[in-house]
């Protein structure tokens, strides 16, 4: 991912945004669409906004940069009110993410992402370069610039949109279920991406969407509306996940919420168990007497580089010297950056109790076992320490730097 | 804007209601009874050429867009019919094949033809292939699905191809006196005779008979056109 | 029965068009095609070809202008469709002769009166078809336009109309094809137009093939026209997904 070089003046900077007990009611309608929504959204974080079908979610982002007209209360953008500003003016400095994306078929993709700019009145050079910039931030080849929307896939697409609501360095943006209309494999694929990107650009997002898994993946805040736009809660997805308000949230998160938790973890996150160590030759006399009392029952073999090579069998320890290669393979090898999720899901599928840790040159660092697990997600002070989004462990289907 | 046109339809109005001498003298022309004759023998002409432009076009149009077949060959007929120019039309009439109502009558199957053919298959291939899927799984027969199913949702789209050529035909049997059959444009093209009064009648009363025409084909759209169909949007004309 | 059957004159004044021919025996015997006389005397044919493009041009020019500010004007108002199409379409139906005979007393003789009708004749198709492409621009690019900021018109100027271009065409096409066959009637409003020829002698064939074939050529080519100019304001239709 290239870094954002160039730093755009003006819109650039990421503020707040609050909803002052914001309403929306439709005439002749028996109930309102959003009903006195309060939240506040810190400069740079990613709001997630979900809810069943008809909660109003959609209607409340599109609230903040009046696409629907505010009925009751208010919402400030950066301490102004959207009330009092021109529409058309106040959307060119929001960026907007729709899920059908909505390209202009008969422009090309430049003149897409250029849209904004060009209402803005920026030079040619200016909209160039910053074309060409963008088309490297959300990953496309520079080739595709001359081409036509209809001649991209609905991944390409997707960038493309993604890439033309930042054309003007927006502070803040709108996404509404952005990832909603491409396949599972790639929806995942834009969602670390897009990760990475906010990790570097740090805009105040609101993002909407049906998925509370995309939600707990997404979000800093979560705010699970109910139908007619009530907030239910808002919360960091640990609290949503610990402690859920009400029967309604604890419904729709999901009676897993536990294993969602892992996925919000790294193995680095809890403490590990120690197990007993031994080098290959050593006497096993000497290994035997650190068995007494040692929180792993079984010795380890690991060689000079303290790099695992297998577990002491019975057997093995009837021997005079340690093997150098014991009985029992080390796998399945957990490392210290793996998700949790990932590595109790390695453990099961052994159906070994212990794997070896290792950092990332390879060398031990401690044992994972399933009660560690468990023990930590049943303990009072399992109030993780919380990520920002952009820095929790993601699904990786390739290495990353 | 001089005011003198009004004394120009004035004495056009004049010339429909009383009689008065002709030009040519000797005879009288103008008045209700003429205008009546007229009339009658441009509706005449008109309707012999609509029918027969229906008798052959529409059964072709339909049944090739029940079968989906000949789609470049009806497209490509609508189109050539509208380039075909009215005035050239009766004029090679007139110069190869000569005068009479049977040579005006082919002139004018020649343009009535193309946009009964042509939106008779946009009509019948623009019905709904579900509907016609499910009759035919319900084991109707390919004619039952033409008259029950298909005709009936290709309503508006065929009538609008039918007001089209009435317009066209109408339009040409004003020049049908250049080859010898006489209508209402026989008042237009017969200064000498009629004189300007008479020929601004005649624009006034073909102009009214288009219009009629067209409502009262309008009406029969009205009629044919299923409850159902009514409801949605008729899709536009080619 | 009604006098004056047989012979009678144009409106249209001129002079004595064929008076002359050339006395070989094709043309005595009125031959299907007498090509040495067509060839001879083609140049008679180039000034009447002329005042038919230039008919052409101005009406259905003048008639796109107009329609497409009635599209403009419909838009966003969509309770004004049914009484522009209802108003459009009487002028569509009153026959072109008589169109231009009724606007004789108003506008005299001459090339107005037959722009007039002509434009007239045009409305109902290029208008209907600016309307159903208005009507098909995709409701996400609207949405997305307007979230982005474009004010009501830009989003007119600078998406929908453009994406209605394939429509307009369409209706274009059409018009003009229509309107250079109803052309030949103009020579009756005094504007001459290859209906002139064909008029000065309507039984002589190699006259009516010449006339009548140019007609329907300069269709055909106004079409072709017309279809590369649509391909040059639409280049995102021919492209293909890589």
């Amino acid at each position: 991912m290239e870094q954002v070089a160039s730093r755009e003046s003006g819109a650039g900077e990421a503020v707040a945004v609050e909803f002052r007990d914001a309403t929306k009611r439709y005439p002749g309608a028996t109930d309102d669409a959003v009903r006195g929504l309060t939240l506040e959204v810190p400069a740079g974080e990613i709001c997630v906004l979900v809810g069943p079908s008809g909660c109003g979610k959609t209607t409340a982002m599109r609230m903040v940069n009046r696409m629907v007209e505010i009925t009751d209360g208010d919402i400030l953008v950066g301490d102004r009110t959207v009330r009092e500003r021109g529409p058309a003016e106040l959307r060119r400095e929001i960026g907007y993410v729709i899920q059908q994306i909505g390209l202009f078929p008969h422009r090309t993709i430049a003149d897409n992402i250029a849209t904004v700019p060009r209402l803005l009145g920026w030079e040619r050079e200016r909209i160039d370069a910053r074309v060409d910039e963008l088309l490297g931030v959300v990953g496309l080849e520079r080739e595709i610039a001359e081409r036509f929307p209809a001649q991209l896939s609905g991944g390409q697409q997707q960038r493309v949109g993604v890439a033309r609501a930042l054309a003007a360095n927006p502070g803040v943006m709108l996404m509404d279920e952005p990832f909603g209309a491409v396949d599972p494999i790639n929806r995942e694929r834009l969602q670390n991406e897009f990760l990475r990107l906010q990790a570097e650009l740090r805009k105040t997002i609101l993002f909407v969407t049906h998925d509370i898994d995309e939600a707990i993946k997404m979000g800093d805040r979560i705010a699970i509306l109910r139908q007619g736009g009530r907030l239910a809660q808002y919360a960091t997805p640990a609290e949503l996940l610990m402690a859920p308000g009400d029967d309604f949230v604890e419904d729709f998160v999901g009676a897993d919420r536990a294993l969602k938790r892992l996925a919000l973890m790294r193995v680095s996150d809890i403490d590990l168990w120690e197990a007993p160590l031994a080098f290959p030759g050593q006497a096993t006399s000497e290994v035997r007497a650190k068995l007494d009392g040692a929180e792993v029952p079984h010795p380890l073999v690991i060689d000079a580089e303290r790099r695992p090579l297998g577990w002491m069998s019975d057997s093995d320890l009837a021997q005079a010297t340690v093997p150098a290669q014991p009985d029992t393979r080390p796998d399945p090898v957990v490392e210290l950056d793996d998700v949790m999720r990932d590595a109790l899901s390695d453990l099961l599928q052994a159906e070994t109790r212990y794997s070896p840790v290792v950092d990332p040159q390879g060398r031990l660092a401690g044992v994972l076992s399933v009660e560690i697990i468990s023990e930590f997600l049943t303990s009072d002070e399992a109030l993780v320490e919380e990520h920002p989004a952009p820095e929790r462990p993601l699904a990786e289907a390739e290495e990353a730097g | 804007m001089k005011l003198a046109f009004l004394d120009a339809f004035t004495g056009a109005l004049d010339f429909i209601f009383n009689q008065r001498e002709a030009q040519t003298g000797g005879v009288e022309v103008g008045g209700l009874g003429q205008v009546a004759d007229l009339t009658l023998d441009h509706v005449e002409v008109s309707a012999i050429a609509l029918t027969g432009s229906l008798a052959i076009a529409m059964p072709i149009g339909v049944w090739l867009g029940h079968r989906g077949r000949g789609e470049l060959l009806a497209v490509a007929i609508g189109n050539a019919g509208r380039a075909v120019p009215e005035l050239a039309l009766i004029a090679f009439m007139v110069a190869f094949v000569g005068v009479g109502l049977v040579n005006v009558s082919i002139a004018l199957l020649v343009l009535g033809i193309p946009p009964i053919l042509t939106n008779s298959f946009v009509a019948i291939r623009q019905v709904d292939r579900d509907a016609v899927e499910a009759a035919r799984g319900m084991g109707m027969s390919e004619p039952e699905i033409v008259g029950k199913v298909e005709l009936p949702l290709a309503v508006p789209t065929l009538m609008s191809g039918v007001r089209t050529a009435a317009i066209a035909i109408v339009a040409t049997a004003t020049i049908a006196p250049l080859a010898g059959v006489v209508t209402l444009g026989d008042l237009i093209l017969s200064r000498n005779v009629y004189g300007d009064d008479g020929v601004l009648a005649g624009a006034i009363l073909v102009a009214v008979l288009a219009l009629v025409v067209e409502l009262a084909l309008a009406g029969v759209q009205r009629l044919l056109t299923p409850r159902g169909v009514l409801l949605q949007r008729a899709p536009a004309a080619v | 029965m009604n006098p004056g059957v047989a012979a009678h004159l144009p409106l249209a004044q001129g002079d004595d068009f064929f008076q002359e021919r050339s006395d070989t025996g094709c043309v005595q015997e009125n031959g299907f095609f007498c090509a040495q006389w067509a060839f001879e005397n083609f140049d008679r044919y180039m000034s009447p070809l002329l005042e038919h493009i230039v008919l052409v041009s101005v009406s259905v020019f003048a008639g796109f202008a107009i329609a497409i500010g009635l599209a403009v004007l419909s838009h966003g108002r969509r309770w004004l469709v049914p009484p522009l199409l209802g108003l459009t379409g009487v002028l569509y139906t009153i026959p072109s002769l008589a169109f231009f005979i009724l606007l004789l007393p108003i506008t005299g003789f001459g090339r107005t009166t037959a722009i007039v009708a002509l434009t007239a004749y045009t409305l109902q198709i290029i208008y209907r078809n600016v309307v159903a492409g208005l009507a098909n621009v995709p409701a996400a690019s609207k949405d997305a336009g307007r979230g982005m900021g474009m004010t009501d018109q830009q989003l007119l100027w600078r998406v929908e109309l453009p994406l209605a271009v394939p429509e307009l065409v369409a209706g274009l096409r059409i018009a003009t094809v229509s309107t250079v066959a109803i052309a030949t009637l103009a020579v009756f409003a005094g504007a001459g137009g290859l209906g002139d020829p064909l008029l000065k002698d309507i039984t002589f064939r190699t006259n009516v093939i010449v006339a009548g074939g140019l007609a329907i050529l300069l269709a055909i080519a106004f079409d072709a026209l017309l279809v590369l100019a649509g391909r040059v304001a639409s280049p995102w239709r021919k492209v293909r997904p890589v």
